[in-house]
């Protein structure tokens, strides 16, 4: 990734990507030179980039998951009907992404470094984009960056959005995330 | 987890034109509905779990995951395509997160086709619980099934 964060750790500016603002059809864009519009005082590592979290998907979990959101297409339960629609094994519901993300934005969102105070914060919005479908048995790897803290002095809010983008084992993206969480007071 | 699905609009009724409406999606999460999702997740915030903290931190009782709530969304998006193409045809989904839901109420997730173009529809979805709309400026890009 170019530009600021290259090195794992940014200089304390605010980086200004509007959730509304154009976009490239895949998101999160992790190749992207941020826009830097305006500076404040932040101690969060705006920029850092954390390690690779792999996350191996299963069968069981994917029934789980579907079965915990109401996802019924025999796609996600059945091997046969799974394979008899030419996929390996079961197939994931898209907003799996929660689920084989979730050690990787968990060490993000806790790292004392970032300072989110956790019993202020809400979620306040979330992106994904898909590329391709994935089944069970497959690995993944989710790669997370602290893209922006931002703190609006008006309601008193500080936004913190973090990047993630998932490749295969061959390399290739097959979905990114932005997560946007809003910690209510000054934060960190 | 008592489930309404869908309308009887079927996957096929869907006219994938502008200014058409998606087919209604109606949940109504039971009682250990957040325990299961955050067993299924891994989020076992005790917002969603734990109905005494909820309350000791200023909230009517265990509040559902914002998450749970967006793979409604997802669904709503999907479950308009339908068949084998369903979980292949959602390519993005963005949503921002208002206002809570709980157990145990209906949600329900509406939609509306925004544009049609080269094969992929843009929707606009919302999701509601009583007159709350839990989940605001849902935006989706599906591929439109085959033969449309």
């Amino acid at each position: 990734m170019g530009g600021p964060g290259a090195a794992g750790y940014d200089r304390p500016v605010l980086v200004d990507r509007s959730l509304r603002g154009p976009r490239r059809a895949t998101g999160h864009d992790p190749g992207a030179e941020p826009r830097v519009t305006h500076a404040t005082t932040t101690t969060a590592p705006v920029g850092k980039r954390y390690d690779p979290v792999v996350y191996a998907l299963g069968r069981e979990k994917i029934r789980e998951y579907a079965r915990a959101v109401g996802e019924t297409n025999p796609l996600h339960h059945d091997v046969a009907a799974a394979r008899a629609a030419g996929h390996e094994d079961v197939v994931a519901p898209p907003m799996f992404v929660v689920v084989y993300s979730a050690e990787a934005i968990g060490t993000a969102m806790f790292d004392p470094e970032v300072g989110i105070d956790m019993a202020r914060l809400v979620h306040g919005a979330q992106e994904f984009t898909w590329d391709r479908v994935l089944v069970a048995g497959e690995e993944v790897s989710t790669v997370m960056t602290l893209d922006e803290v931002r703190h609006v002095e008006t309601a008193d809010l500080t936004y913190y959005v973090f990047g993630a983008t998932t490749t295969d084992a061959a390399g290739e993206v097959v979905s990114t995330g932005v997560w946007t969480n809003i910690v209510r007071g000054a934060g960190s | 987890m008592s489930d309404d699905a869908t309308t009887p609009e079927t996957p096929e009724a869907v006219r994938w034109e502008a200014g058409a409406a998606l087919p209604e999606l109606a949940v109504t999460p039971d009682k250990y509905l957040t325990v299961r999702y955050a067993g299924a997740s891994g989020d076992f915030n005790p917002i969603h779990v734990d109905e005494e903290f909820a309350q000791q931190v200023g909230l009517p009782g265990r509040i559902l995951h914002g998450l749970w709530t967006m793979a409604q969304v997802a669904r709503a998006a999907t479950e308009a395509v339908g068949g084998d193409e369903a979980p292949g045809s959602l390519r993005r989904l963005e949503v921002a997160f208002r206002g809570m839901a709980v157990p145990e109420h209906p949600v329900v997730v509406t939609g509306e086709i925004k544009a049609v173009e080269d094969g992929l529809a843009t929707l606009s979805l919302t999701a509601r619980q009583g007159k709350a709309r839990v989940v605001r400026g849902g935006r989706a890009v599906v591929r439109v099934p085959e033969a449309n």
